[in-house]
């Protein structure tokens, strides 16, 4: 099983082929339509991530020491890119996630998302993963 | 003076530069209009040259910055036809201009009164009167709306009634772009005996409004949203209304005495300005009313309505495409969503473009709900936007659906 930082340097190979904003995008959009969806009974509001401008849901369980993800949004760059996230952070150990610095987003060219006042809530998706995960390794 | 958008894009600067390596397509101007060189020219030269505080000192300087911002009064006064410059009061805001009534009504506004509002209002004029209703037991009730998004009329006489207290509405929808009929809506007010307020954040830019001839009680208009500095809205009321209400908020600038049991307070306008008031935006504004008036609120108008033809001639060749708002009297907001596709994604690749729009629920909820929508993107054209630009915008939108669908 990949550490959360070799799953960080994959991403950064793969996008590593692209030089177009379009490609970049496009294998963000990809990544959304691949990611599974979550069930329409999970959908409530108590899963909502505050601060997206989109819809998206963020449901974690814990499965022996690590920490297992699922998510869904109804905006496709968005699902992209909490895709993204899920791949990094999910069936790793609750206290990994919690202490895991995040910088493949900045080597794909993705920074000017992570400014906390982006609307796309990108800041507020890495920082609910994070609360799940202190609160499953307390 | 010949309506010329190239050299009006040249007194922008900021227009003139790349997002994401693409030239910038600026279209998000009902949100908040870039500013001319003489604006910003007019602001610089108050702090090199005449910055103080305004009426407190005998000095030279404040003497200046006191003329300079009564000027502006005066200015705003003959811009909207008012009948006196005490009428106009400097807020921070239309949001603040709305919050100064609404308080001020508390005690006037009883249980068994209403309040109207319609269904396309701006968040910052439905949850002031929530707060109004909330304080003195008053109902709260709306103006609906049909599909096209107009105001349904025939529904006036009956929301509008004996018990109405105040009449609030916007003048022009940020949201649908739909212009409302302002005289037909103020005339049942008055039938009835009650107030009105209106809303001209989306008019200010684009059409000329004559407070006397609507005999509207209450007027108010945002400074950024017409080329003008942020922090800083217009209110006007007629006196008689201005007299009757209370402050809102007390301080420096707005009483006559004070001991330290009990004050009086100033005349119009000064009840109303407690504290220093923003004085560079107050100068910054008269320059950018003087520069509107120069090219032509007409003349403006005029371009920026071939602008939203053409836009929504193009647009509805998209596959999906559906417009949210189609009233037969428009400003120069197009609204719109895509099938199968969320606005969001589409503002994030037209970002990618170098086009400015925006996105979401533009501070209307309700209009989202009653249009069963999530959102929408929303294109908002002003004086300095081009036919060319449009087409980049038709070509990023195209672009982006295909990438999404
Ligand atoms: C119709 C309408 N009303 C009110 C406002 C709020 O104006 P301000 O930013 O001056 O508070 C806006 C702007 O967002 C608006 O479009």
């Amino acid at each position: 099983m990949a550490t959360i930082q070799e799953k960080q340097q994959i991403l950064i190979e793969e996008f590593a082929f692209f030089d177009e904003w379009m490609d970049k995008y496009n294998h963000i959009i990809e990544m959304g339509k691949s990611l599974p969806m979550l069930p329409e009974n999970k959908k409530n509001n108590d899963l909502l991530v505050p601060g997206c401008q989109s819809k998206v849901w963020l449901h974690a369980e814990q499965h022996e020491d690590k920490i297992i993800f699922s998510a869904d949004a109804d905006a496709i760059i968005a699902k992209g890119i909490v895709a993204m996230l899920i791949d990094v952070f999910s069936n790793q150990p609750a206290q990994e996630v919690a202490a895991a610095e995040l910088k493949f987003l900045e080597d794909i060219g993705l920074k000017d998302h992570l400014s906390p006042t982006r609307a796309n809530g990108l800041m507020s998706m890495v920082k609910q993963m994070k609360y799940y995960a202190l609160a499953f390794s307390a | 003076m010949a309506f010329d958008v190239h050299d009006i894009r040249e007194q922008f600067p900021i227009l003139n530069q790349k997002v994401h390596g693409k030239p910038l397509v600026y279209f998000d101007n009902a949100a908040t209009a870039q500013k001319p060189i003489a604006v910003i020219k007019a602001i610089s030269d108050y702090y090199l040259n005449y910055n103080a505080n305004v009426h407190r000192g005998v000095h030279t300087l404040s003497q200046r910055a006191t003329d300079a911002m009564e000027s502006v009064r005066e200015q705003v006064r003959a811009h909207l036809n008012a009948a006196e410059a005490a009428e106009i009061i400097f807020t921070r805001g239309i949001t603040d201009s709305i919050n100064a009534i609404a308080y001020g009504l508390s005690n006037t506004v009883q249980k068994g009164q209403n309040v109207v509002i319609t269904a396309m209002e701006h968040h910052s004029n439905i949850v002031p009167w929530q707060m109004l209703c909330e304080r003195t037991g008053a109902e709260l009730r709306h103006l609906p709306m049909d599909e096209h998004g107009e105001l349904i009329l025939d529904r006036l006489e009956v929301v509008i009634d004996q018990n109405t207290a105040i009449v609030a509405f916007n003048h022009i929808s940020n949201t649908l772009g739909t212009i409302n009929p302002v005289q037909k809506i103020i005339s049942q007010a008055k039938k009835v005996g009650a107030w009105t307020l209106v809303d001209g954040a989306q008019s200010g830019p684009h059409t000329i409004v004559d407070v006397q001839s609507w005999d509207v009680d209450f007027f108010t208009l945002s400074s950024h949203k017409m080329y003008g500095p942020t922090g800083l809205g217009i209110l006007y009321g007629k006196r008689e209304r201005l007299e009757a209400i209370a402050p809102y908020q007390g301080g420096g600038e707005m009483i006559s005495t004070v001991t330290l049991e009990k004050s009086t307070y100033a005349g119009l306008p000064h009840k109303f300005e407690a504290g220093t008031p923003h004085v560079e935006g107050i100068i910054g504004f008269g320059a950018a009313l003087k520069f509107i008036n120069e090219i032509g609120i007409e003349s403006i108008s005029a371009h920026e309505q071939s602008l939203l033809e053409y836009a929504t001639k193009q647009c509805s060749g998209i596959k999906g495409f559906r417009v949210i708002g189609n009233s037969k009297n428009k400003a120069s907001v197009l609204s719109f969503v895509i099938d199968g596709v969320h606005p969001y994604d589409l503002g994030v690749l037209l970002d990618q473009q170098g086009i400015a729009v925006r996105t979401g629920q533009h501070c209307t909820q309700p209009i989202m709900d009653a249009f069963c929508i999530e959102g929408t993107v929303r294109a908002s054209f002003a004086m300095y936007n081009t036919f060319e630009e449009i087409d980049s915008f038709i070509s990023g939108l195209k672009k982006a659906v295909s990438m999404l669908l």
